[in-house]
């Protein structure tokens, strides 16, 4: 029983890294940029999302104000941050990033206040029993579900629309999808937009299931949804999904096993080394 | 006059542990986002050693010699993964060592470790020992750049596949390049131990790490002058910036980003093409 607990609190875990990694893999695939402020758009999304929902009492306007701002907000850090810096050697846009991460942090700080915000009423908090005694909060439910769902729907896009066999080409030949008509500018944009978006989901939903939100909430994740785009093998979306998954339960069951020798963190990292060292292009990437 | 010297003495660990990273990152190209683990190293060992009664400058050789040990170790992943898959792996050693130490009681645990015994000199000699050592470490430096080690260094870090072609064994001066790096690292690490009294696993974490590399950014990658002169003023920005307080954090990572966005060449790159355009303004009036 308790394996099935951990795996599944692994699971709920693993979905939150897969909404953070994908939008940080899809950037990687696309520029070849380490985005570190990612992660300050995953908690500007966390913040947007407990404001409105404290606002007007609407999770779902929550969502969409979360999304929107802080798509808006990727698409800006692209054009102010990143793209003048595109042709440099790859550290200068990692340190810049880092710094933008850095920067950002304290500005939620000041903002908002060290302590944090929390839901006035939070929302799906209330325990489901699913099986066998197993038990879920809504909200733990509805990650997996919502994730999934947003997945299949970005799957669809990428696959069934002009916009998102645009985007594929540019990862895979953006000179030859240039040449064929795609506007590279409008295919990185839609990337930022469509990767920050998900990066607010994600930050949503967790300050849901901690009824918490804080400036420093996006620290941890930053490094860690690195780990799991490298484990992907970086710039698989597949692999990346895989690996968020992968990570969740690896941690659910190591923090019981091994939390006396490492932390969190650490078991984590850990891991990753393990892999690298036998599967140095990560551990699902083909090549 | 004790604040002074408590700040020259910082400054000098400073450039003696920016200048080690500059070695594997400025001279070789292998970048690391987990150096401050070395000085981490450096500084248990030699905190460790003097509490167990061993003499001052023994615990630094030893501090030396282990970080450098365990540098090697890590350096033999960088011959297996390269670029952002190494930038990733540093990483995950840096969060692995203070995950380690974080849950020993042998080391410590959270609680750190007090009062590491005196050195047996006064306040002003410790700073001119460490200042000593920082010089020493600029003319290994520099020494190392102008000899052929420093010319397979900067091959290495420009093609690598190139210089294996040529015949050149990259992994041993890749494993040189970690060696010397992470020893110097442990030194530095040693007098960190000695001039504080008081180490803890926060001191060694992603940020120092971060905030190292950004030393050896901000000075311009490779530049020995650039990155002493960076690491000194970035190692007393912290106190000047005592006035704006509550910002510190936010300016720091403001300048970080606004230096890679304006001036990605660092110090040395502004006072390089400062030094052109003088040259072309002076040249002109010529026939």
């Amino acid at each position: 029983m308790l394996y099935v607990e951990l795996i599944a609190q692994g699971l709920v875990q693993g979905c939150i890294y897969a909404a953070i990694a994908l939008g940080l893999t899809l950037v990687y695939g696309l520029l070849r940029i380490l985005h570190v402020a990612h992660a300050a758009l995953f908690t500007l999304g966390a913040y947007i999302g407990v404001l409105t929902t404290n606002a007007t009492g609407s999770l779902a306007l929550a969502f969409v104000a979360a999304m929107l701002v802080s798509g808006v907000a990727g698409v800006a850090v692209f054009r102010l941050g990143y793209q003048p810096i595109l042709n440099r050697p790859p550290f200068v846009a990692l340190i810049a990033s880092i710094g933008l991460y850095i920067a950002a942090e304290e500005i939620f700080r000041i903002v908002f206040g060290a302590s944090g915000l929390s839901f006035v009423a939070a929302p799906l908090q209330s325990q489901v029993p699913i099986f066998g005694g197993l038990q879920f909060k809504q909200a733990e439910i509805a990650v997996m579900l919502g994730t999934a769902l947003i997945i299949a729907v970005l799957a669809y896009l990428q696959n069934r629309t002009r916009i998102g066999v645009a985007c594929q080409a540019t990862v895979s030949d953006p000179q030859m999808a240039e040449s064929f008509g795609v506007s590279l500018q409008m295919v990185r944009d839609i990337n930022f937009f469509v990767g920050s978006a998900l990066a607010a989901f994600a930050g949503v939903w967790v300050g849901l299931l901690n009824n918490l939100v804080e400036p420093t909430m996006g620290s941890v994740p930053a490094y860690k949804a690195l780990a799991i785009i490298v484990l992907g093998g970086l710039g698989s979306v597949q692999g990346t999904l895989l690996a968020a998954l992968t990570l969740g339960i690896i941690e659910s069951f190591g923090t019981i096993y091994l939390g006396k020798v490492l932390d969190r963190n650490a078991i984590a990292f850990a891991f990753l080394i393990a892999v690298l060292l036998v599967r140095p292009q990560g551990m699902f990437a083909s090549k | 006059m004790g604040y002074e010297i408590t700040l020259l003495t910082t400054m000098g660990i400073s450039i003696l542990f920016a200048l080690s990273l500059n070695l594997i990152t400025g001279f070789c190209g292998q970048i690391s986002l987990g150096h401050a683990a070395f000085l981490g190293i450096g500084a248990y060992a030699s905190a460790l050693s003097t509490k167990a009664g061993a003499p001052f400058f023994l615990a630094v050789l030893f501090a030396m010699a282990f970080a450098g040990i365990i540098g090697v170790v890590v350096g033999l992943a960088s011959l297996r993964v390269r670029a952002d898959f190494l930038a990733i792996t540093t990483m995950g050693v840096g969060f692995l060592f203070v995950g380690i130490v974080r849950q020993q009681d042998a080391l410590g645990g959270e609680l750190g470790i007090s009062g590491i015994p005196d050195t047996g000199l006064s306040r002003p000699a410790f700073m001119v020992l460490t200042l000593i050592l920082a010089a020493i470490a600029a003319a290994l430096s520099i020494y190392i750049k102008r000899a052929w080690m420093g010319r397979v260094f900067a091959g290495i870090a420009e093609d690598e596949d190139t210089m294996r072609v040529l015949g050149i064994d990259a992994p041993s001066y890749k494993l040189a390049a970690f060696a010397i790096g992470t020893a110097l690292a442990g030194v530095a690490g040693a007098l960190y131990a000695h001039h504080l009294k008081f180490i803890g696993p926060e001191s060694f974490g992603f940020v120092e790490s971060i905030t190292v590399l950004s030393m050896v950014v901000v000075g311009g990658i490779g530049s020995v002058a650039g990155v002493a002169i960076a690491a000194a003023l970035l190692s007393v920005l912290p106190a000047w910036f005592q006035i704006i307080g509550d910002y510190k954090l936010l300016v720091y990572g403001g300048l970080l980003f606004l230096m890679m966005r304006f001036a990605p060449g660092g110090l040395a790159g502004i006072f390089a093409s400062a030094m052109q355009s003088r040259n072309r303004t002076t040249n002109r009036g010529k026939p």
